[in-house]
């Protein structure tokens, strides 16, 4: 396991000397992540994500509990734990702000110590894949977020770290920036070299990277499964879409659909489904009745998936 | 790839190298408030004659390597640090595989090495051509006062680190900054020399490590007292220095990760 942690917990002292409060913001997370795993770390805002992240990079002693990170102990083995994993925080930098971004690249490289040969063939790498030629030898400060998002992935990856935490790395970004980063962490991590941890609170980060979700809420893992499993488990209808040729009325009575919307004057129909039927079944059974020129078939999206969750977890 | 730190010195230097129009400011005010002092220290000692040993040539001189040096030991810390530590950046400082305090002396050390050829050159310059100036005897002095000026930074750069270090347990550092801010110029040599202060006081500082943050240097070249006694005692203090500030920021961290940020 590259992460076990068992029963962290991690309380606060708020307010002031004479008010004091005890403040639980981690309760009782329990993680297990294989090497090579790429896993999304979900929870509203204040659920204890950030605070678990502290612990497992050893910026945070955990209250009770115990956590390893590459076999190390965080908070003890902190700065030979540095030298093994990257970390990119989507609010915070790494880089040099007044520095030409190669720059802040080479002291990094400098940092890690890592050996000139394999740190100029990474680089170059990022380099290619994440299109950043055109600014590198920009300074940091006149970068745009998507560009300097970039960079701070590529210096945290320069040093070939197994594991790469990254706390909200698509924060602000426009929708191509965020495609760029996802398709060059997926394709990273499905090399095998690079284990990912991933929060966000853009669900469709976790679609594009991660097999695994694990969920917490209130300091407690909700939930920590496979994604497609937790689809099936609380998800609810998928939807197909059939596009007709000619208008037809709502087409009623097929097995398993529980609702029938008519669209674009009975040109387009949306039947929602349940889990227990099968999507080539009910297309075959709509064909019998009406002539179809397309269909597609929406999967819930993850969104409904996290709403159902934390609604079903509320503590009464 | 090796050694990080030599390269973090030159990162501090091609750090400040970027603000040109920065530097350009500050070294105007530098030589506007030179042209004043010398001129008030040339009116004193035209009816004084010597003070302390400090004859025209000498004050000039010393009025020039103080206006040159200001920027050089940096007096006044930029509280970087202490931002970092506020907003919690100095989490991705503390998760490096790295001392930070190093870290930070060797850019700092860039830095001044930055100031040396835009701040401290200049005025220099401006200095010889319009006033009388001292120029060491001894060639040797050359590079003792280098080696006296890297010593000053050191020092300088402690009691800044300790400044803004002061925010892992204070929500606001203006008391502490404010006390520096009054009394620096006084107690390193900027305002006066050291020399003209009464003996007493005198006594006092030189138990202190703020002479060898600015008179030191100006007396190393103009090559006033014992120089052995002058860098010895700033290398003491840099090394003593040097040590606090790496326990307090193990303090601070440790705070930090005990407590929460």
């Amino acid at each position: 396991m590259i992460i076990e942690t068992d029963g962290l917990r991690r309380d606060f002292l708020v307010g002031t000397r004479l008010r004091r409060r005890r403040v639980v913001a981690v309760r009782d997370v329990t993680l297990n992540v294989a090497p090579g795993e790429a896993v999304g770390f979900l929870g509203p805002n204040g659920a204890g994500k950030s605070t678990t992240i502290k612990m497992l990079t050893g910026v945070l002693v955990p209250t009770s509990g115990s956590a390893s990170v590459c076999g190390l102990d965080p908070v003890r083995e902190r700065r030979e734990l540095g030298k093994r994993i990257g970390v990119v925080f989507g609010q915070r930098s790494q880089l040099w702000w007044d520095l030409p971004l190669e720059e802040s690249f080479d002291l990094h490289g400098a940092i890690h110590k890592v050996p000139a040969a394999r740190y100029e063939e990474r680089l170059e790498e990022c380099v290619e894949l994440l299109d950043m030629t055109s600014f590198l030898r920009t300074p940091v400060r006149q970068l745009s977020l998507g560009q300097r998002m970039r960079g701070e992935v590529t210096a945290a990856l320069l040093h070939s770290p197994e594991l790469l935490v990254l706390d909200e790395p698509t924060i602000g970004l426009d929708l191509a920036s965020k495609e760029r980063l996802r398709s060059f962490l997926s394709a990273v991590n499905a090399r095998g070299e690079v284990t990912l941890l991933l929060t966000t609170h853009d669900l469709p980060d976790v679609e594009r990277l991660c097999r695994r979700v694990v969920v917490i809420d209130h300091g407690r893992v909700l939930v920590d499964d496979e994604l497609s499993t937790l689809r099936r488990r609380f998800a609810g209808n998928r939807t197909l879409v059939v596009e007709l040729t000619a208008p037809a009325e709502a087409l009623a009575g097929l097995t398993g659909v529980v609702d029938v919307q008519v669209e674009a004057q009975g040109m387009r129909q949306r039947l929602a489904f349940g889990a227990g039927t099968s999507a080539a079944e009910l297309i075959a059974e709509v064909a019998r009745r009406v002539e179809l020129r397309d269909v597609t078939v929406d999967e819930p999206s993850i969104e409904d998936l996290v709403r159902t969750l934390y609604a079903s977890s509320r503590p009464a | 790839m090796s050694a990080p730190y030599p390269q973090l010195v030159r990162a501090g230097f091609r750090r400040y190298a970027s603000y040109r129009q920065a530097a350009f400011a500050g070294l105007t005010a530098n030589v506007v408030f030179g042209f004043l002092r010398a001129a008030v220290l040339v009116a004193v000692l035209a009816q004084q004659g010597t003070v302390a040993g400090y004859d025209i040539p000498t004050a000039v001189t010393y009025v020039w390597l103080g206006q040159g040096l200001l920027s050089v030991v940096q007096l006044w810390p930029e509280l970087e640090f202490s931002k970092r530590i506020r907003s919690g950046d100095v989490v991705i400082d503390l998760g490096r595989p790295w001392d930070l305090t190093a870290a930070m002396l060797a850019t700092d050390l860039g830095r001044a090495g930055h100031a040396m050829v835009v701040r401290f050159i200049p005025p220099m310059l401006l200095g010889i051509v319009f006033f009388p100036f001292r120029w060491p005897q001894r060639p040797v002095t050359w590079l003792l006062f280098l080696v006296s000026i890297v010593l000053a930074v050191v020092v300088s750069f402690t009691i800044r680190f300790m400044l803004s270090a002061t925010a892992f347990w204070m929500l606001d550092a203006h008391g502490v900054l404010s006390v520096w801010g009054a009394v620096s110029g006084i107690v390193v040599g900027l305002i006066v020399p050291l020399a003209w202060f009464p003996q007493w006081a005198q006594a006092v500082l030189a138990w202190t490590p703020f002479p060898a943050i600015m008179q030191s240097p100006i007396d190393v070249f103009t090559e006033r007292g014992d120089v052995v006694a002058l860098l010895g005692h700033a290398a003491i203090w840099s090394v003593l220095l040097f040590a606090a500030c790496k326990l307090m920021l193990r303090a601070g961290a440790k705070k930090l990760v005990v407590q929460g940020g």
